[in-house]
C-alpha cells in the first residue's frame, strides 16, 4: 500500500488491519506519535488524515491508501525550523512532560488552519480530545492563542 | 491482531456482495468503535476479516431527496454538523454529533456505525428515535423504532449493510444529553423530544434506547405534568460504573421538563 | 554568598522542550532495543486466598515463551520498600491479597503469541474471606499519634466552648500520567542488567534489582528515559515493572520490553489512599480555638508500600495552617483486599486538609461568623507553634497569600439561568517541603558537580525530570552560581552507573533541597577554578541544619524544614437538574519563597489544581470484588480542556533562607486547596454541604433533594 507522510510518499507491505499508530511508530522509525490509552480517549495518538484530526490508534493502516498523513514530525519547517506554534508552546510553557505534546499540537494546529479568529472556549473545545495531565491546560491555550494574533 | 484480514471493496455492490459471501467479517466504518474493540481483543464472535467501508462514495455524503434529508452510513459527524441541510432541517442532529467526544472522534464517527452498535447509551440514536429516521440497507427501509430489538441488537440481518439513514423535514427536536464531563463523555441520559408528533426519545435508560410510550401519550394530551410522571415508569434504568438508576429516575424527569 | 541571578527568576526556555515539540524526546516506548522480546505479567483474578495450582496446557508448545515464576528469583522474593511484605511474585501455593497481584510473567517475541500462552495458562484458587470495608479491617499497617497541650479528655473547662463534629471521607484517585507504565531490561555482560524507564527514582529502583536478582551496585544499572508523567505514581510503582522485566531479561538471555497498557495500568497499579478523617473541635463563641481532636484511618490497600510516610504526612498537616493550644491527632493506616495504595502528590496532606479546611466552614457556619475572617483569626502566623511544637521562625505566607487570592478573585456575577445556582468557596493550606524529619538527613542526597576541560560543566544528579522543570533549574542555578551562559552547562543523564544518588524526586524536595546543593556544589567549583584547572570533580550531600530538631519516637518538632503556602478560591456552577459542578475559575495565591522560574512555577501550581479539581468531581473508582470497575479511560475520567476552569496563579515571594535564592518546595501544594474550597462553593451555591468526595452529581443531586 501506498500513502504520504509528513510530505514523502511510504511504500508499505503491511496487513491492513494493523493500527497506523503502530505502523508508524513500529515500522516507520515515526515514534512521535504516543499510545496513551489504544481506545481514542486521551488523543496522544493524535495524527493528520488529510488535514483532519484523529485518533491513529482507531484508524487500520489500510484506510490511509492514498491519503496524506501529516504526524508532530511533520510540523517544523522546511529548513528545520520550529513552526510558530511550536516555538509558543515552549515560550509559555505548554509542554511539561510533552507526553500529550505531539497531538495536543497536531490538534492545534489543524484549529489555527480553520480559523484565526478564535477565542479561549474555541481552543477548549478543539483541544477536548487531547488529555494533558500535567499543566491544567492553561499554558496550552494561551500558547494556541498568541499564534492566532 | 492475529491476522485479521483486510477487505477493501470497489464499490457499494462490490462491498454487500463481500459482506454477503465472506464469512467471519465485519464492516468498519470510521473504527471509532470497532478498532478499540479489536486491539482489546473483544469483538465477538471474533472476526476473520474488516470490510471497510470508510471510502466509499455511495455512503458518504448529506443530501435533499424530495422531503426527507439523506445522510449517507459512513459520513462522519464533521460532516453532518457542518451540512447546511442538517442545520436547517436537522438542527438537534447536529446538537447531538457535537456532544460526541472530541474533534478526532467526531472526524470519525459515522451514524452507520452507531447504529449497527445498537449501544443504549449511542448519542444520536434518541434523535433518529424522536425524528421517526428510517434505516436504509441495501435491501429495504427499516424505521427507527422496529430497529432496536434488544441490548446491542439490530433487526438488520446477517449479512445486510446500512447504507444510509433517512429523515423527515419539518419537526423539531429538542435535545441534551448529561455525561460526566463535557466531552469524550458516554451518557448518563441522554434524550431527544419533539412535541408535535409527541417523541419522547431517551438513551442509557434501558437496554435499548428508548421510546417513553406512557409519557408520549400523556404529551399527546397536551398533559405536560403527566408526561413528567409517566417518564419514570417507561425507563428502566440501572446502577452501572457511569451511575445509579435513582439519578437516572431524577434526571430524566428534571431534563423532559426542561426540554418541554 | 551566592551570585545575583541572571537567569534565576526567568522563565528562559525548557532544556528539552524542542525535543518536546518535535517528536525527538524518546519515552521508554520509543527505544528501540534490536532482539527485544514482549513480556507480560499474569495477574490474580481474586481477592484473598491461596493459589492452589498454575498448570500450563499442554496443546501451547511452551518452548515459543520464557516463563517466569517466584522460584526464577535469585535473591529476596520481595520488592524492596519499606517493610517486606510485598513479594516479586506471588509463589505457587502462596497467598493472595489482592485482585491484580502478579503471580506469573511471560516473554515471547511477539504480542499475539503472548496473548496465546496466557489462553494456556490456568490458575486454580482456594479463595478466603476478603476484607474490603475500612471498618471491617484490623491488620493495622501503621499508627502516628501526635500531641500537642493537654489532651482532649483533660480539659475541664469546657463551659462557654462550643463542640462541633464532623467525618469526612476522600476516594481514591489515579495518578494518570498519560504515558503508562513500562521499562526495558537488558542484560549484559559480567551479570550486568540494565534498565530503561519511565520512573521519578533511579535509586529506589536500583536497591529494587540487588535485592530480587542478588546484583552488586555496578551490575544493576537503571537509567530513566524521558518520562510522561509521574506524579508519584512512577515513585516506588516502577521498582516492580524493573525486577520483572529483569527477571524475564535473565531468564531469556535477551532483552525484555514490559509496557503496560492503560488498562492494566488502570487496574493494577497504586492509587491515593482514600479515607474517612473524623474532627472534633472545640471553640468559645468568640471563636477561639480550644481544642482540636482529628482521627485518621487511611485505606492501605493489601501490601504496606508507601503507607507509613503517607500517614505520616497526613498526620502532620491534619489540623490545618491553625494555631491551637490542645491538639490531638490520631491517624492509623490499615489493610484491605484491594490493591495496594502509594504515593501521588500531596501524599496524605490532600486527604487530611480537605478535612481541616471543611471544618473550618462548618465551624463559621456554627458560629454565624465569616470563615475567611476565621482563618484570619486562627492562622498560623510567624513566630507560632504548629500540632507537632515546632516554631515557625521564617517564610509564613499565610496572610500574604489570603490577600492576594481574595484580591485576585473575579467579582461573582449572578447566573444567568434559573437552573443553574453559583456559589464561591475558599480554603488556605500549608505543605511541608522537603522530606519529614529527619528524612532529609538520613537520605543524605548526593551531587555531582564537574568542570570540563572544554570549559562547559556537568551537574550529575539521580533527580529526575518528569515535566517539572528540573533539568532547566537546575541549570539555572548552576549558570547563575558560576556566573557563566545556561549553553555552558549540561547534566549527566539519570543513569545510576553515572551520578550519585540525590534522593527521589519526591516529596517537593527538588528545588529546595538539591537544587540548593547544585547551587552550592557550582558555587564551590568557581572558587576552586580560581586556584585550580579543569577538569575537577566534587560532590556535594545534604547535610541538616543544626536549627532543625525532630523526635521521631514522639512525633514532636520541627517535621519540615519550612511550609510552602496557599489560598484558592473556586467559583462553581451547580445545574440543579443533573447535579452537575462545573468549576468555572479558580484563583490561587501561592507562597513560593521564591519562583526560580515562573511559568515553571505557574505550571506546576495550575497542573496540580486541575488534579485536585478532578479528584473532587469527576475522578471516581467504584470497586467491585476487590477490584476497579474504572480500568479503562472511557471510565476513569480525568478533566478535559472544555471541563477545567479557568486558573489564575498568583506567585508570593517570601524567601526561605535555606532555599536556592530563596526557594521552597511547592510540586505538591497545588493538590491540597481546591478540593475543600469546591466543596464550600457548593454549599454556597445550593445550602447543601457534602462531606465526601468526589462530589459526583448523584451525590449532589440526592443532596440538594433531601433537603
Amino acid at each position: 500500500m501506498r500513502f504520504t507522510l509528513n510530505g514523502r510518499t511510504v511504500s508499505l507491505d503491511v496487513v491492513g488491519t494493523r493500527r497506523l499508530l503502530d505502523v508508524l511508530r513500529e515500522d516507520l522509525g515515526a515514534t512521535g506519535t504516543k499510545e496513551g490509552c489504544g481506545e481514542g480517549e486521551c488523543g496522544a495518538c493524535s495524527v493528520l488524515i488529510d488535514g483532519e484530526v484523529v485518533d491513529s490508534c482507531l484508524v487500520a493502516v489500510g484506510q490511509v491508501e492514498g491519503r496524506d498523513v501529516v504526524t508532530v514530525e511533520g510540523l517544523a519547517l522546511q529548513d528545520g525550523k520550529l513552526s510558530r506554534l511550536q516555538q509558543a508552546f515552549i515560550e509559555h510553557g505548554a509542554a511539561q512532560c510533552g507526553i500529550c505534546t505531539p497531538g495536543m499540537l497536531l490538534a492545534a494546529h489543524v484549529l489555527l488552519e480553520q480559523s484565526r479568529r478564535l477565542t479561549a472556549d474555541d481552543v477548549r473545545e478543539g483541544l477536548a480530545g487531547n488529555l494533558c495531565r500535567c499543566t491544567g491546560y492553561t499554558k496550552i491555550i494561551d500558547a494556541v492563542l498568541s499564534c492566532t494574533k | 491482531m492475529h491476522e485479521v484480514k483486510y477487505i477493501r471493496p470497489k464499490s457499494l455492490a462490490d462491498a454487500v456482495q463481500t459482506y454477503r459471501t465472506t464469512p467471519g467479517c465485519r464492516p468498519l466504518a470510521g473504527g471509532t468503535d470497532l478498532m478499540a474493540m479489536l486491539h482489546a481483543r473483544t469483538v465477538r464472535p471474533q472476526p476473520l476479516a474488516v470490510l471497510d467501508l470508510w471510502s466509499l462514495a455511495e455512503l458518504k455524503g448529506v443530501r435533499r431527496v424530495r422531503d426527507t434529508v439523506e445522510i449517507g452510513a459512513a459520513e462522519s459527524y464533521t460532516g453532518i454538523i457542518g451540512s447546511k441541510d442538517v442545520q436547517q432541517h436537522l438542527a438537534a442532529l447536529a446538537a447531538a454529533a457535537r456532544t460526541i467526544g472530541a474533534a478526532q472522534i467526531q472526524n470519525r464517527g459515522t451514524l452507520g456505525g452507531n447504529l449497527a452498535n445498537a449501544s443504549p447509551a449511542g448519542d444520536t440514536l434518541p434523535v433518529l428515535l424522536a425524528y421517526d429516521a428510517v434505516v436504509v440497507t441495501d435491501r429495504r427501509a427499516i424505521p427507527i423504532d422496529k430497529f432496536f430489538v434488544g441490548y446491542r441488537k439490530t433487526a438488520l440481518q446477517a449479512d445486510e449493510l446500512i447504507t444510509a439513514v433517512r429523515f423527515p423535514i419539518g419537526r423539531q427536536v429538542a435535545f441534551r444529553k448529561v455525561g460526566t464531563r463535557a466531552a469524550q463523555a458516554i451518557s448518563k441520559v441522554v434524550m431527544a423530544v419533539s412535541r408535535d408528533p409527541a417523541r419522547i426519545a431517551i438513551g442509557s435508560v434501558a437496554e435499548v434506547p428508548l421510546r417513553a410510550r406512557r409519557a408520549e401519550a400523556a404529551l399527546d394530551r397536551g398533559d405536560v405534568e403527566g408526561a413528567i410522571a409517566a417518564v419514570a415508569d417507561d425507563i428502566r434504568p440501572i446502577d452501572d460504573v457511569r451511575s445509579t438508576a435513582a439519578y437516572r429516575r431524577s434526571v430524566t424527569q428534571n431534563i423532559l421538563r426542561e426540554l418541554l | 554568598m551566592c551570585a545575583a541571578p541572571l537567569t534565576v527568576g526567568r522563565s528562559v526556555p525548557r532544556r528539552e522542550g524542542a525535543d518536546k515539540v518535535t517528536g525527538r524526546a524518546r519515552y521508554t516506548d520509543d527505544i528501540t532495543v534490536p532482539g527485544a522480546w514482549y513480556g507480560r505479567t499474569i495477574r490474580s483474578t481474586i481477592a484473598r486466598g491461596a493459589i492452589r495450582s498454575i498448570t500450563q496446557d499442554t496443546a501451547f508448545d511452551w518452548a515459543r515463551v520464557v516463563v517466569v515464576t517466584a522460584d526464577d528469583i535469585p535473591g529476596d522474593n520481595v520488592v524492596q520498600l519499606i517493610r517486606d511484605d510485598q513479594p516479586v511474585l506471588a509463589p505457587k501455593g502462596g497467598e493472595i491479597r489482592h485482585r491484580e497481584e502478579p503471580i506469573l510473567l511471560l516473554a515471547a517475541a511477539d504480542r499475539d503469541t503472548l496473548e496465546e500462552a496466557t489462553s494456556h495458562i490456568r490458575i486454580e484458587y482456594d479463595t478466603a474471606e476478603p476484607v474490603f470495608a475500612l471498618d471491617q479491617a484490623t491488620d493495622v499497617f501503621s499508627t502516628v499519634e501526635i500531641t500537642k497541650g493537654e489532651v482532649v479528655e483533660g480539659l475541664k473547662d469546657l463551659e462557654g466552648v462550643e463542640v462541633v463534629e464532623r467525618t469526612f471521607r476522600v476516594g481514591l484517585q489515579e495518578q494518570l500520567y498519560i504515558e503508562p507504565q513500562g521499562a526495558i531490561a537488558i542484560p549484559e555482560a559480567g551479570g550486568t542488567i540494565r534498565i530503561i524507564g519511565s520512573l521519578q527514582c533511579p535509586y529506589y529502583v536500583h536497591r529494587a534489582l540487588k535485592r530480587a536478582l542478588k546484583l552488586t551496585d555496578q551490575q544493576a544499572v537503571v537509567v530513566q528515559a524521558e518520562t510522561g508523567g509521574g506524579f508519584g505514581g512512577k515513585e516506588e510503582y516502577p521498582s516492580i515493572v524493573a525486577v520483572h522485566a529483569a527477571l524475564l531479561a535473565r531468564k531469556a538471555g535477551r532483552p525484555i520490553r514490559l509496557i503496560y497498557d492503560r488498562h492494566e495500568d488502570l487496574a493494577a497499579t497504586t492509587k491515593r489512599h482514600p479515607g474517612v478523617i473524623r474532627h472534633r473541635t472545640g471553640v468559645k463563641k468568640d471563636g477561639t480555638l480550644v481544642f482540636q481532636d482529628i482521627e485518621i484511618v487511611l485505606d492501605g490497600g493489601a501490601y504496606c508500600t508507601l503507607t507509613p510516610v503517607v500517614l505520616s504526612r497526613a498526620a502532620i498537616h491534619a489540623a490545618g495552617p491553625y494555631s491551637c493550644p490542645n491538639v490531638r491527632i490520631r491517624a492509623r493506616a490499615v489493610a484491605t483486599n484491594t490493591p495496594p495504595n502509594g504515593a501521588f502528590r500531596g501524599f496524605g496532606a490532600p486527604q487530611s486538609l480537605f478535612a481541616a479546611e471543611l471544618m473550618v466552614e462548618h465551624i463559621a457556619e456554627r458560629l454565624g461568623v465569616s470563615s475567611v475572617d476565621l482563618r484570619r483569626k486562627w492562622m498560623l502566623h510567624l513566630g507560632d507553634t504548629t500540632a507537632t511544637g515546632q516554631k515557625l521562625t521564617e517564610s509564613v505566607g499565610s496572610e500574604m497569600v489570603m490577600d492576594a487570592a481574595l484580591k485576585a478573585a473575579p467579582t461573582v456575577r449572578p447566573s444567568d439561568r434559573p437552573t443553574v445556582r453559583r456559589g464561591r468557596g475558599l480554603s488556605l493550606v500549608f505543605h511541608g517541603s522537603g522530606f519529614t524529619g529527619s528524612g532529609e538527613k538520613k537520605l543524605q542526597g548526593t551531587i555531582g558537580f564537574e568542570a570540563l576541560a572544554d570549559g562547559t560543566f556537568r551537574i550529575l544528579t539521580a533527580s529526575t525530570e518528569i515535566g517539572q522543570g528540573t533539568k532547566t533549574i537546575f541549570c539555572q542555578l548552576a549558570a547563575d552560581a558560576l556566573g557563566v551562559g545556561l549553553d555552558m552547562v549540561a547534566l549527566a543523564p539519570q543513569d545510576t552507573s553515572l551520578v550519585p544518588d540525590s534522593g527521589p524526586t519526591v516529596a517537593s524536595r527538588t528545588a529546595m533541597i538539591v537544587g540548593r546543593l547544585v547551587q552550592e556544589a557550582a558555587t564551590e567549583i568557581k572558587e576552586k577554578l580560581k586556584r585550580e584547572k579543569a577538569p575537577l570533580r566534587l560532590e556535594k550531600s545534604y547535610i541538616q541544619p543544626d536549627a532543625i530538631h525532630w523526635d521521631e519516637t514522639t512525633y514532636r518538632g520541627d517535621a519540615y524544614p519550612v511550609y510552602a503556602w496557599a489560598c484558592t478560591i473556586a467559583d462553581v456552577d451547580v445545574d440543579m437538574t443533573t447535579g452537575e459542578v462545573r468549576v468555572t475559575d479558580l484563583v490561587t495565591a501561592v507562597d513560593c519563597g521564591k519562583a526560580l522560574h515562573p511559568v515553571m512555577a505557574e505550571g506546576q501550581i495550575e497542573g496540580g489544581c486541575l488534579q485536585a479539581v478532578g479528584w473532587a468531581t469527576i475522578e471516581e473508582i467504584k470497586m467491585k470484588d476487590g477490584g476497579y470497575q474504572n480500568d479503562r479511560l472511557a471510565t476513569y475520567l480525568i478533566p478535559t480542556a472544555l471541563d477545567a476552569p479557568r486558573i489564575r496563579t498568583i506567585l508570593v515571594e517570601n524567601p526561605y533562607s535555606r532555599g536556592p535564592f530563596g526557594a521552597k518546595g511547592i510540586g505538591e501544594l497545588p493538590m491540597d486547596g481546591p478540593a475543600p474550597a469546591i466543596i464550600a462553593a457548593i454549599h454556597d451555591a445550593t445550602g447543601v454541604w457534602l462531606d465526601e468526595i468526589p462530589a459526583t452529581p448523584e451525590k449532589v443531586l440526592a443532596a440538594c433533594a433531601s433537603r
